[in-house]
C-alpha cells in the first residue's frame, strides 16, 4: 500500500470515528429532543385520538338529534344541560353549555364521564372542546356554565339519527371533603 | 459484470510462490498477532459458530421448559436470564460476527485489494470479542444472576437488576467497539482500495451490502452505546434518565434503544441479501437481475430503516396520527424488499439452475425469508399489533427473519466459499441433509409459533395455559431436530478443512466475481498487485 493510500486511508477513518462519535451525542441529544419534538408536533399526549376532527364537509342532507343527559354520582352538586337537544348536521361545528352548581360551603373536586348512546356512535363524536378534559373545582356555592364544543363525523352510519350524550359527575377522591363537614358520620 | 484481468497471473504467481512469506509466528501467537484478513475471516467465523453453539444450547434449555405447561426444569428466574442471553448472544455473537467473518474473507478478493485498510484494527476488532462473550457467559453465574429483562434491555427491570446487567452493559460497550472499528474498515477498503477500473456500480452484491451495513454500524451503534451507558449512570451514579423514581422517563428508552433497534435489524440481513444475490446468480448462470436496482434498493432500505422504529411501541400509548404515520412508513419499507425479492425470482426466471446445497439455503431464504416479511406487515398494522404485541407471533416473526433470514444466507455463503477457503469441495450429499433438515426442524420450531401468538400465548414466560401444549411440544421436539442438525455442519465443515476433493480455483460454473481468479484455497497474501477490471 502506498504511502498516499495510507494518508487518504487514515483521512477516511478520522472522519469515519468523527461520524460515529457524533452519533454517540445524538443519542443523548435524543433526550432533550424528543419532548421538544412531541411538543412542536402536538404528539405529546397518549392514547389520544388527535386525527383532525372533521372533512370539511358539512352533510346537510341529513340531520341528527343530539340529546343531551346529566348525572352526578352521590355529589352534591346540581348539574343539567341548559338544552335538553339540538338538531345539527353532520359535520358542522356546534356549542351547547351545562351549568353546574355546588351547593356545599366546602370546595369540590369532580371529574365528568361522557358515555353515548348508542355506543357506536361514540367512535363519530368528537369533542374539540369540552369540560370533562379536565378535574373542574367548584368554590363553596359556586355556580359554572361550562361548553361543550363538538362536531358529529359525516362517516356517522345512515340508521342513527339520534344520538345521546350523557355525563356523570363523580367526585375526585385525593380532594374529598371529609374533615369538618360530617363529623358524625366518621364513626 | 464479469472482470478480465492482466495482472492476474502475475498476483497467483507471486502468491502462490511463497504463501507465508516465512515471518509470522506460529501457533497461537500466529492467531493472536495476525493481521490477515483472511485469518481474521476465519477467526471470526470459528468464534461465531462457537457462540451460536452456546445461544443455542439457551434455546434449548428455554424450548425444554416449554416441553409442558408448568415448571419443571429451571426457574422463571433463570428462564428470563436465558431468553435474555440467547438474544443478545445470537445477534451480537452469532449473526453480526459471522457475515464481518464474511466481509474479512471476501470483500478484499472481491475488489481486487491486498488486505483491509487496517490490519492492526482489525486484529483488535477480533479480540475485543472473546471478552464482551466471556463476561455475558459468566454473568450467569455472579450472585443475581445474568441480565433478564430481555434482550431489548427495557428500563425499570435494567435499572433494578443485579451485578449481571452491568456485565451486559460492558460486553454490549466492547461488542459495539468491535463493530464499529470493523466497519470503519470496511467502508474505507472498500472506498479506497478497490482494484483500478473496479467502479462500485461494478462491485460485487456481497460487497455492496457490507458498505451500506457498515454506514448503519457506525450510525446506530453508538446509539446503543449511549442507551445503556444512560441505564448505567441510572443505575450508580443518580442520573434519571429513564427511572421514573426521579423524573425519568422509561419510554423514552424505548424510543432511543429502537431508533437503533430497527436499523439493527436490517444489519443482520443485509450482507445475507448479498450473499444470496450472488448464490442465485452463480446456480441460475445467468447475472444478477436488475443490479442497479438491487443497489438502490438495499440504499433504500438502509435509509428507510431509521423511519419506523416505533412499530415496536404500538402499545405504548402513542396519539393515533402517530401510529398512523409509523404503520405506513413501516409498509413502505416492504416495497424495496420486494424489489429484491422480484429480482431474485426473475434471476432464476429461465436460468440453468442447479441445486447444489448454497442455492438449495438461498432458495430456502427466499421462500422463508419472505414469510417474515409477511408476518411483519401483519404486525405492522397498529390494529392489528395491539393484539400480537408481545405473543408468539412476534416469536415467530422474527425467527423467520433471522434464522432463515441471516442464518440461512450465511449457511448458503459457507456453502458457497468453503471451497475457495479450504481448497476442498465439501460433502455435496451431506450438506444437501444439512438443508432439508435445517428446513423441515426449522419450520416445525417457528411456523407453529404463529399460531400459539395469535391465540394469545405471552412470549418470554416460563409457563403456559394448558390449550397451547400441543404445539409448544411439536416446537420443542423440531428445536432439538433443527440444533442437531447443526452439529451435521460442524462436521461437514471439519470434514471438509481436513480433506475433500480438491477444489479447483472456479468450483461453480456459473460464479462471477475476482474471487473466483484466485487458486483454491485461496493464498495467504492475494491481489499483492492489484488486478484491473475492465
Ligand atoms: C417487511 C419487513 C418487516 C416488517 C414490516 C417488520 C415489522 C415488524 C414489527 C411491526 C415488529 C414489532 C412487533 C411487536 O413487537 O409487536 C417487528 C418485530 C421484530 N422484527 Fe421485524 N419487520 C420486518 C423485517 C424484519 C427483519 C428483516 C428482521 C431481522 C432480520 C426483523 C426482526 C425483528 C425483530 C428481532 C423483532 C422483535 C423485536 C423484539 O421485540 O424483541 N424484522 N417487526
Ligand atoms: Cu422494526
Amino acid at each position: 500500500m502506498s504511502a498516499a493510500t495510507g494518508a487518504k486511508n487514515w483521512r477516511t477513518l478520522l472522519r469515519l470515528a468523527a461520524f460515529s462519535v457524533l452519533m454517540f451525542g445524538f443519542g443523548y441529544a435524543l433526550i432533550p429532543l424528543y419532548p421538544v419534538m412531541c411538543k412542536t408536533l402536538g404528539i405529546n399526549q397518549t392514547g389520544v385520538d388527535d386525527r383532525p376532527a372533521v372533512s370539511a364537509q358539512v352533510d346537510e342532507t341529513r340531520s341528527v338529534v343530539v340529546e343531551f343527559d346529566s348525572n352526578v354520582h352521590g355529589m352534591p352538586w346540581k348539574f343539567r344541560p341548559l338544552v335538553s337537544h339540538v338538531t345539527v348536521h353532520p359535520g358542522a361545528i356546534t356549542q351547547v353549555s351545562f351549568e353546574v352548581v355546588n351547593t356545599l360551603p366546602t370546595p369540590v373536586t369532580g371529574q365528568a364521564i361522557p358515555s353515548y348512546g348508542p355506543p357506536l356512535a361514540a367512535e363519530y363524536f368528537r369533542k374539540l372542546e369540552c369540560f370533562c378534559f379536565n378535574k373542574q373545582t367548584l368554590k363553596p356555592g359556586e355556580r359554572r356554565e361550562m361548553p361543550v364544543v363538538f362536531v358529529i363525523d359525516p362517516a356517522l352510519p345512515k340508521d342513527i339519527s339520534t344520538v345521546t350524550l350523557s355525563y356523570t359527575f363523580f367526585e375526585v377522591e385525593g380532594n374529598r371533603r371529609t374533615a369538618g363537614r360530617n363529623p358524625g358520620a366518621s364513626a | 459484470m464479469n472482470a478480465t484481468t492482466t495482472a492476474n497471473g502475475h498476483a497467483e504467481g507471486h502468491a502462490g510462490g511463497h504463501p507465508d512469506h516465512g515471518h509470522q509466528p506460529a501457533g497461537l501467537m500466529r492467531w493472536l498477532t495476525t493481521t490477515n484478513h483472511k485469518d481474521i475471516g476465519t477467526m471470526y467465523l470459528w468464534f461465531s459458530f462457537a457462540m451460536f453453539i452456546v445461544g443455542g444450547c439457551m434455546a434449548l434449555m428455554i424450548r425444554s421448559e416449554l416441553f409442558q405447561p408448568g415448571l419443571q426444569i429451571v426457574k422463571p428466574e433463570f428462564f428470563n436470564q436465558l431468553t435474555t442471553l440467547h438474544g443478545l448472544i445470537m445477534v451480537f455473537g452469532a449473526i453480526m460476527p459471522a457475515f464481518v467473518g464474511f466481509a474479512n474473507w471476501m470483500i478484499p478478493l472481491q475488489i481486487g485489494a491486498s488486505d483491509m485498510a487496517f490490519g492492526r484494527m482489525n486484529n483488535w476488532s477480533f479480540w475485543l470479542l472473546p471478552p464482551a462473550a466471556l463476561l455475558l457467559v459468566l454473568s450467569m453465574f455472579v450472585p443475581g444472576g445474568a441480565a433478564a429483562a430481555g434482550w431489548t434491555l427495557y428500563p425499570p427491570l435494567t435499572i433494578q437488576q443485579g451485578m449481571g446487567m452491568d456485565m451486559a452493559i460492558f460486553a454490549i460497550h466492547i461488542l459495539g467497539m468491535s463493530s464499529i472499528m470493523g466497519s470503519i474498515n470496511i467502508i474505507t477498503t472498500i472506498l479506497n482500495l478497490r482494484a483500478p477500473g473496479m467502479t462500485l456500480m461494478k462491485m460485487p452484491l456481497f460487497s455492496w451490502t457490507w458498505l451500506v451495513t457498515a454506514y448503519l454500524i457506525i450510525a446506530v451503534m453508538p446509539i446503543l452505546a449511549g442507551v445503556v451507558t444512560m441505564t448505567l449512570t441510572d443505575r450508580h451514579f443518580g442520573t434519571h434518565f429513564f427511572s421514573a423514581a426521579g423524573g425519568g422517563d422509561p419510554v423514552l428508552f424505548q424510543h432511543i434503544f429502537w431508533f437503533f433497534g430497527h436499523p439493527e435489524v436490517y444489519i443482520v440481513i443485509i450482507p445475507g441479501f448479498g450473499v444470496v444475490s450472488q448464490v442465485i446468480s452463480a446456480f441460475s448462470r445467468k447475472p444478477v437481475f436488475g443490479y442497479a436496482s438491487m443497489v438502490y434498493a438495499i440504499a433504500a432500505i438502509g435509509i428507510l430503516s431509521f423511519t419506523v422504529w416505533a412499530h415496536h411501541m404500538y402499545t405504548t400509548g402513542m396519539p393515533i396520527s402517530a401510529q398512523l404515520y409509523f404503520m405506513y412508513a413501516t409498509m413502505l419499507i416492504a416495497v424495496p424488499t420486494g424489489v429484491k425479492i422480484f429480482n431474485w425470482t426473475a434471476t432464476m426466471w429461465r436460468g440453468s439452475l442447479s441445486f447444489e446445497t448454497p442455492m438449495l439455503f438461498a432458495i430456502g431464504f427466499i421462500f422463508l425469508f419472505t414469510l417474515g416479511g409477511f408476518s411483519g406487515l401483519v404486525l405492522a398494522m397498529a390494529a392489528v399489533d395491539v393484539q400480537m404485541q408481545d405473543t408468539y407471533y412476534v416469536v415467530a416473526h422474527f425467527h423467520y427473519t433471522m434464522v432463515a433470514g441471516a442464518l440461512f444466507s450465511a449457511f448458503a455463503g459457507a456453502y458457497y466459499w468453503l471451497p475457495k477457503w479450504t481448497g476442498h469441495m465439501y460433502n455435496e450429499k451431506l450438506g444437501k441433509v444439512h438443508f432439508w433438515l435445517s428446513f423441515i426442524f426449522f419450520n416445525m420450531t417457528f411456523f407453529v409459533q404463529h399460531f400459539l401468538g395469535i391465540a394469545g400465548m405471552p412470549r418470554r414466560i416460563p409457563d403456559y395455559a394448558l390449550q397451547f401444549t400441543e404445539f409448544n411440544q411439536i416446537s420443542t421436539i423440531g428445536a432439538f431436530g433443527f440444533g442437531l442438525s447443526q452439529l451435521l455442519f460442524l462436521y461437514i465443515a471439519i470434514s471438509c478443512i481436513k480433506g475433500g476433493e480438491k477444489a479447483p480455483a472456479k468450483p461453480w460454473d456459473g460464479a462471477e466475481g475476482l474471487e473466483w481468479e484466485v487458486p483454491s484455497p485461496a493464498p495467504h497474501h492475494t491481489w499483492v498487485v492489484q488486478p484491473i477490471v475492465k
